[in-house]
């Protein structure tokens, strides 16, 4: 029982993989023809920016009360811009980010993949000579890498409104202090760029994930159900993971 | 008076050809030793019962699955045998009707019949239209040229997939179950949609079904298939005629003969605990 359930994981692993080398292999028309994956960044990162907006806001008030009460006991409530900004584009942005986008577009692409595969449209595709990893899923894989960084610095940069907007509008911390602690403290190389490429790294995660449970779907309707689950259980495992194996590459502390 | 024409090896006027093919799931066997050869301008169709195999047979003349065993050759090309590149080359001149039609959820009627002739073509739009407005036009449903495919009715989309299918003009069409799921006067349409169009274009259309009077109309030969072999082959009116328990049984539509009612089990009193079992 235990081993088949191993030999199994690898198995799918390993198929994953195939998926992955093949899907990449067959990226050409994703650039050849732009207008592919414009659309899928329609499809992708449009369709999720209202719940980054809402959710990116919704951080930052939240940050900006809980660092404001905390910093205030030690006298340095101005370094809030700081806090809030630090907290959103090393971790919070990219972290929460990929979170929504794998369960707004993620199970999305699962489902539409897995969809497109149970009514045989793929099949279909593949019968008039289209390769469909070519035409479908390898826009979708590069409309997600492309818009993942830009969700997660929209999340950022309302996590930082959102902050202001509590802690010098409502609360009173000096504007001017906010903002000034923010610019010295916030590094582009250090803090900003990793962030980035964090949401990148998380951007080909979710992207990859959801692919490839829609691709692997079996052909019902319970069994797409299933895959969007999947989508977004397992990418959340995996940002949460990565996010820790990237963070103790990153932020070593010297 | 003309010197009469050389007479052609019997391969000119056959399109595709299937040889000895075995086909496994697996360990399961699916096709076991099928030979059958499908003519130029013919209609034949391939019939049996759910899970005989038939739509396996389909997609290996597609290329879409791999014989374990034997060749299939698709107008002289040993189709396993082809690259990538020619693979698609070759499916090109392949249309194929799929069981519900299989149409582009995303896309509008016009954009479905449009998508094979803007993937592999560069004409301009002008032309594209024209072009699928005619294909529409055959099937009769010009005017639904704005609809989507949640808005079709069963037989609507699939005369849309069959417009689509024969969008590049292929010398091949090939149909799984296209009358499933069909009212009668859908099915008529269909049916004589397929004859029609192979006739018009000069194509070969092969079709899986289990509808017997809906495709013995239409069709030029049909063979028998039955848990992975061909177990009678003939035309329409040899198959009525013919004698072959299982071909007897599935035109007629009963419900004992060699394919039986009951899935095996152990005896009824014996599973009831009627009858002691020693």
């Amino acid at each position: 029982m235990v081993g088949h359930k191993c030999v199994n994981g690898v198995w799918r692993l390993g198929s994953a993989t195939r998926f992955s080398w093949y899907l990449l292999a067959r990226s050409g028309a994703s650039f050849r023809r732009l207008q592919l994956t414009l659309d899928e960044i329609y499809f992708t990162g449009v369709l999720s920016l209202i719940i980054i907006i809402v959710s990116g806001l919704f951080v930052g008030l939240v940050l900006g009360l809980q660092g404001y009460e905390t910093l205030k006991r030690y006298g340095s409530a101005e370094a809030l811009g700081a806090l809030v900004a630090l907290a959103l584009v090393r971790e919070l942005g990219p972290v929460v980010a990929a979170l929504l986008f794998a369960s707004r577009a993620g199970s999305a692409i699962t489902a539409k993949i897995g969809i497109m595969k149970s009514t045989e449209q793929l099949s279909a595709m593949e019968m008039m000579a289209v390769d469909p990893f070519a035409r479908v899923m390898g826009p979708i894989f590069w409309g997600g890498v492309f818009s993942m960084p830009l969700l997660a610095a929209i999340f950022s940069a309302m996590g930082v409104f959102g902050g202001y907007l509590i802690g010098v509008v409502v609360i009173g911390v000096d504007s001017g202090a906010f903002w000034s602690q923010m610019q010295a403290n916030v590094d582009l190389r250090e803090d900003v760029l990793n962030g980035v490429i964090k949401s990148v790294v998380f951007g080909v995660a979710v992207t990859l994930i959801a692919l490839f449970e829609g691709y692997d779907a079996p052909g019902t309707a319970e069994g797409v159900s299933y895959a969007v689950t999947r989508t977004v259980v397992t990418s959340a495992l995996a940002i949460l993971a990565l996010d820790f194996i990237l963070t103790s590459f990153m932020f070593t502390g010297v | 008076m003309r010197a009469p024409l050389p007479i052609l090896p019997v391969a000119a006027d056959t399109l595709v050809e299937i040889e000895d093919v075995e086909f496994s799931y697996d360990v399961r066997p699916i096709l076991k030793g099928i030979r059958m050869r499908f003519p130029r301008g013919k209609v034949v169709a391939i019939m049996g019962g759910s899970g005989s195999g038939k739509t396996t047979i389909l997609r290996l003349i597609g290329g879409q699955l791999k014989p374990t065993k034997g060749r299939i050759t698709v107008a002289g090309d040993d189709v396993h045998k082809l690259g990538h590149a020619q693979l698609f080359r070759l499916r090109r001149k392949m249309g194929m009707l799929f069981q519900f039609g299989a149409l582009f959820t995303d896309y509008s009627t016009f954009e479905n019949v449009a998508f094979p002739l803007r993937e592999h073509t560069a004409l301009p739009e002008s032309i594209i239209r024209d072009l699928v407005l005619m294909k529409l036009n055959a099937v009769g449903l010009r005017g639904a040229a704005d609809l989507k495919p949640a808005e079709l009715s069963g037989g609507m989309a699939r005369r849309v997939a069959l417009a689509r299918a024969i969008a590049l003009d292929p010398m091949l069409i090939m149909y799984d179950e296209p009358f499933t799921g069909l009212d009668p006067i859908s099915l008529g349409v269909i049916a004589n949609l397929i004859r029609r169009l192979t006739d018009a274009l000069g194509a070969t259309s092969i079709l899986v079904t289990h509808d017997v009077e809906g495709s013995f109309k239409i069709v030029d030969y049909v063979y028998f298939v039955s848990a992975g072999r061909i177990v009678a082959e003939g035309t329409p009116e040899e198959m009525r005629a013919s004698r072959e328990p299982y071909v007897h049984q599935f035109i007629h539509g009963e419900s004992d003969g060699p394919v039986p009612f009951h899935y095996p089990a152990p005896a009824i009193a014996q599973d009831l605990g009627l009858e002691r079992h020693t």
